[in-house]
């Protein structure tokens, strides 16, 4: 495939209490094979060598598990592509030619630390209130010791996948953090080995919540829709029940 | 205690019970406007001093204020955290997928609120004193009103809006209250769809009716 010209006008903005702006690059010969990641690390190679200052962005893993490379492309957190990490997100799905606006996720929770990258610790503290079982549970056990249902240890499995990105903050209306939650909460609730804790956990959890000022659930599902590992609505409605027993 | 009590969550718990107490309340609302259509004023105004007398129509009418103001009292202390929970918002729209009308509920919400107070003005406040009128005729109030295009198209425009109101406020609801999984929810859907039409419609037929047969 051909190699592509685009237009980048990208957030920059010194650290959280400088105002920010946005800043136009125009970048030639970015292959459809790299990711986004990689294309915004070819740019600031060109940057660098030109002996400009480079755009600050988050990543590691490369593979969508880490949860660091979260951006908001063309008013999509991780951009137009469902169920993809930025880091996953190939170029391909971009035009040649085409203008790509990026910008940092926005909430009160999460402050800009410099140009796209910005402070998730937030979601550290509501981890740390109860994000955890106190017991030590040892190595994996012999599968059928504590028997779980197939269904549960399913749905379990699939909150689990929660990567901790902040999209379903950066996507929805009111920046809430139930999705994060939800799944946070649910991955424990499901299995026998969360239970005994669940009553503190879920109060603990949404108490944090609250603290670090994120907002409430509206119920409009754009966090759904943008959750790179598809993390279900259906997770907020257990969170909710959940947080009913625990009253 | 008070961060249960005051969470995000119980929040919007409270607001989902008074909401849904209001959604069972348009329904017995609606039956008795309905006896707007008989030709004899009777029934209608039979019913309107039954719910304005009986006792326990009396408690229930408590139980109504209380959920209409939690409801508002609630939905704008939300809404006015969450806008504060983005002070700086993106420069690119949001294209994120969302529900039908689940963005705009503070704004259908504030359109049905200065509806009610109309509402309160033309009716209630007939009860109360404060406006004159015959209390015991409410049937020949809703004819005057009804008489006046200008108001049977507010009144339409209102009960639309409601109805985008309605639609989102039924699922959102359950998915509250937690009463949701993938067995129900298309279910629930459905059921809010069919209630946030039946409603308006149902409503905004009588004054067409009311011409039609004049
Ligand atoms: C007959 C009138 C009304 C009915 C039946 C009704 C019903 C409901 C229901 C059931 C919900 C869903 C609650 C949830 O998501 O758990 C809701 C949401 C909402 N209502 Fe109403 N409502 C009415 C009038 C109003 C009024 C007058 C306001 C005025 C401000 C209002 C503002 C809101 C808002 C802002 C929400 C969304 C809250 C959120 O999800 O953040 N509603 N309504
Ligand atoms: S729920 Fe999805 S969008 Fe939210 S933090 Fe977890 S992986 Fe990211
Ligand atoms: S870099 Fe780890 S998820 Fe994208």
């Amino acid at each position: 495939m051909q190699n592509m010209k685009l237009k980048l006008k990208i957030w920059k903005q010194r650290d959280a209490s400088s105002r920010g702006r946005f800043v136009t690059y125009d970048l030639d010969g970015v292959s459809p094979e790299m990711s986004f990641v990689e294309m915004l690390a070819y740019l600031n190679e060109k940057l660098v060598l030109k002996g400009d200052e480079p755009v600050t962005f988050e990543h590691d893993c490369h593979e969508g598990i880490c949860g660091s490379c979260g951006m908001y492309i063309n008013g999509y957190p991780h951009g137009p592509v469902k169920g993809l990490t930025t880091c996953l997100l190939s170029m391909r799905y971009f035009k040649d030619g085409e203008t790509i606006v990026i910008e940092p996720w926005r909430a009160k929770s999460f402050p800009v630390i410099k140009d796209l990258m910005v402070d998730r610790s937030a979601f550290d503290k509501i981890q740390q209130a109860g994000g955890f079982i106190s017991v030590a549970v040892g190595a994996a056990p012999e599968a059928n010791t504590i028997p779980v249902r197939k269904h549960s240890s399913d749905l379990a499995f699939d909150a689990s996948v929660c990567i901790g990105c902040g999209a379903c903050v950066a996507a929805c209306k009111n920046a809430s953090a139930m999705l994060f939650v939800s799944a946070k909460v649910s991955q424990y609730a499901l299995l026998p080995q969360g239970r005994p804790e669940a009553k503190e956990r879920v109060r603990d959890m949404i108490a944090e919540m609250d603290k670090q000022g994120f907002g409430s659930c509206s119920n409009t599902g754009a966090c759904e829709a943008q959750c790179p590992k598809q993390i279900k609505l259906f997770n907020i409605a257990r969170l909710n029940r959940e947080y009913i027993k625990a009253l | 205690m008070n961060k249960i009590l005051f969470s995000a969550v119980s929040k919007k718990f409270v607001m989902a019970l008074a909401g849904l107490f209001l959604l069972i309340f348009l329904p017995v609302h609606l039956g008795i406007n309905l006896m707007l259509l008989r030709g004899d004023p009777e029934p209608f105004n039979n019913a309107a001093h039954f719910m304005a007398t009986f006792p326990l129509v009396k408690v229930v009418e408590i139980l109504l204020f209380l959920a209409i103001i939690v409801h508002i009292a609630y939905g704008l202390l939300l809404q006015v955290q969450n806008w504060m929970s983005r002070p700086v918002g993106y420069s690119v729209r949001n294209k994120s997928e969302t529900s039908a009308f689940s963005r705009f509920m503070i704004w259908t919400g504030g359109s049905v609120l200065i509806f009610l107070v109309i509402h309160f003005f033309n009716f209630y406040f007939i009860k109360l004193g404060i406006v004159e009128g015959d209390p015991e005729n409410f049937y020949s109030v809703a004819y005057q009103l009804f008489n006046i295009p200008g108001y049977v198209i507010l009144y339409w425009v209102c009960f639309l809006v409601l109805g985008f109101h309605l639609y989102h406020a039924l699922q959102s609801a359950f998915q509250t209250l937690g009463l949701s999984n993938e067995f129900w929810t298309p279910l629930i859907k459905v059921i809010s769809l069919l209630y946030a039409i039946a409603i308006p419609v149902g409503f905004a037929i009588i004054p067409l009716v009311i011409w039609l047969i004049k």
